[in-house]
């Protein structure tokens, strides 16, 4: 089974709060929150700012730069894709903006991923209405 | 301060490979088992407190134990779940709102493993999941994360935390209802043991399997008519941070320290005190952690301290005296095993594992992904 295929259980039930994420990463956005309150950025995306409880929050392009926060490389998971991908990276991407998210570490090998290794988005296109932000290492 | 709450009673059903067993058969054998070391009826119970998967687990359960309990609690915080429940029937037996409490557990989560065809489809991922799901990061990847950036922060090493798996095997050898008795571990073999999300290999992952426990608290005023010496509840506490591991603040700040600050203010008591240490332990760096949020040690030297045999029979600090999750039984959820060890060890009836003089313990729960912790601290 391809890729592609064989991910779709694992892909997000896309829901009103996510929609528009989903919508910036298919236009090659990285979209989060910032809080106009309190002026704190957060990730995963919220209808309002787990900081302050304001709705006063707006979606905000990021730079798709970060950093590893930190990273596993998993040898055993036995649900299709991932068998087939063994070993993988997975990693806290912190990124520039100060929020951290999950995601794959791709173009890279175990050897080389380190903590506060300096990482950049790129797109996945899974399906058409899911396009999965994944990290590469940044020069 | 209300009135003194004891445990009175304690048991586990049988444990380790149960493929014949249903997880509420266990919840009542091992019920029942606690209820006669109390001295107490089935009459008696007028508390239930349990959880499990399914949000009817509590009626499930009532029904299958034929008890109609007129207080319930079925707060679900994962592992930590039973210490919280300790504070929630400290809280309802001083209140008046029940007389006897059940902390009651079963689960057939090694055969139900077994059963399950490998790469059984999960639901789709829906809220939060959305965002981690895709990444195919396993539940041990999830403490690979936590354990990865200790070692960044502290320089903590592989053989650190194997350290703490070779001590929990060296309890269970002290212990014939170990899953691991009679199977040691030394520490090279530890370190060779397969990656399964690194830096976590096999060792440093607890056990899968089936079995059961519970665990009956009342008044020190009732107590006192009971079969066993009554163990007291000097305090207990939980808290709560994260679910997803994206949105831990500040990944060496576990909640552990701010359940573990209250359970010994409420105690009056300092870590220094703590005679017995009971902690959750699915993975070692759990225990790492648990040691450094509690103040047994400072920050970053968990490891090494771990790494002088510390937590082993004749160690400074004994901690998980039955084998813990790593070496003993790890069924679903581990919180009221660490219950069950306590009292056994300040009753002073551990055999060739007893710690000598042990007159208090700490158990602490952690559950979810490093997410929850009860703290209780117990006393002879």
């Amino acid at each position: 089974m391809n890729r592609s295929a064989a991910l779709a259980a694992h892909l997000p039930v896309i829901d009103g709060e996510s929609a528009p994420f989903w919508a910036g990463t298919r236009a090659r956005k990285l979209l989060i929150r910032h809080c106009n309150a309190c002026k704190r950025n957060h990730f995963y995306p919220r209808h309002a700012c787990p900081h302050c409880w304001s709705d006063n929050c707006e979606w905000r392009a990021a730079s798709g730069k970060g950093r590893v926060y930190s990273y596993t490389v998993i040898h055993h998971n036995d649900a299709l894709p991932f068998r087939e991908m063994l070993p993988y990276i997975v990693a806290l991407v912190e990124l520039e903006e100060g929020v951290r998210l999950t995601s794959n570490i791709v173009e890279c090998t175990p050897e080389i991923v380190h903590v506060g290794m300096p990482v950049e988005v790129i797109y996945e296109h899974v399906t058409d209405d899911i396009t999965l932000p994944q990290f590469r290492p940044r020069t | 301060m209300g009135t003194p709450i004891c445990i009175v009673g304690v048991a586990e059903s049988d444990s380790g490979s149960l493929p014949d067993r249903t997880a509420w058969q266990l919840h009542h054998q091992a019920a029942r088992a606690a209820l006669a070391d109390a001295g107490l009826k089935k009459d008696d119970v007028d508390g239930l407190f349990s959880c499990g998967d399914d949000w009817t687990h509590a009626l499930q359960l009532a029904e299958y134990l034929g008890l109609q309990p007129t207080y319930v609690d079925s707060t679900q915080l994962g592992g930590a779940s039973w210490e919280c429940f300790v504070g929630h029937a400290v809280a309802a037996l001083q209140a008046g709102m029940c007389n006897v409490a059940l902390l009651v557990y079963g689960s057939t989560s090694r055969s139900d493993g077994q059963r399950r065809r490998a790469g059984d489809a999960a639901p789709p991922p829906r809220g939060p999941a959305q965002y981690e799901a895709p990444y195919g990061l396993t539940l041990i990847g999830k403490y690979a994360l936590a354990a990865r950036r200790h070692m960044h922060d502290y320089g903590t090493t592989s053989r650190q935390l194997a350290a703490v798996a070779v001590a929990a095997h060296r309890w269970a050898q002290q212990n014939p209802k170990a899953f691991r008795y009679g199977k040691p571990l030394s520490l090279e073999d530890a370190l060779k043991t397969r990656m399964i999300a690194d830096p976590l290999r096999q060792a440093d992952c607890c056990l899968r399997t089936d079995g059961g426990g519970a665990v009956i608290l009342t008044t020190a005023e009732r107590a006192r008519d009971l079969r066993q010496k009554p163990i007291r509840v000097l305090g207990a506490a939980h808290a709560v941070s994260h679910l997803h591991l994206s949105q831990w603040a500040d990944m060496p700040d576990f909640t552990a320290a701010q359940s573990g600050r209250r359970a010994l203010q409420q105690a009056g008591i300092s870590a220094r005190d703590v005679d017995v240490l009971e902690v959750y332990d699915a993975f070692t760096i759990m225990v790492l952690l648990t040691l450094e949020a509690l103040g047994f040690c400072g920050r970053g030297e968990s490891g090494a301290f771990a790494e002088t045999g510390a937590l082993a029979p004749g160690g400074r600090l004994p901690t998980n005296t039955d084998g813990g999750g790593l070496a003993c039984n790890h069924p679903g959820m581990r919180g009221l095993f660490l219950l069950i060890e306590a009292t056994h060890q300040l009753r002073g009836a551990c055999g060739n594992r007893q710690v000598p003089n042990a007159r208090v313990a700490l158990c602490n729960g952690t559950g979810g992904y490093l997410s929850s912790c009860g703290t209780v601290v117990l006393g002879a």
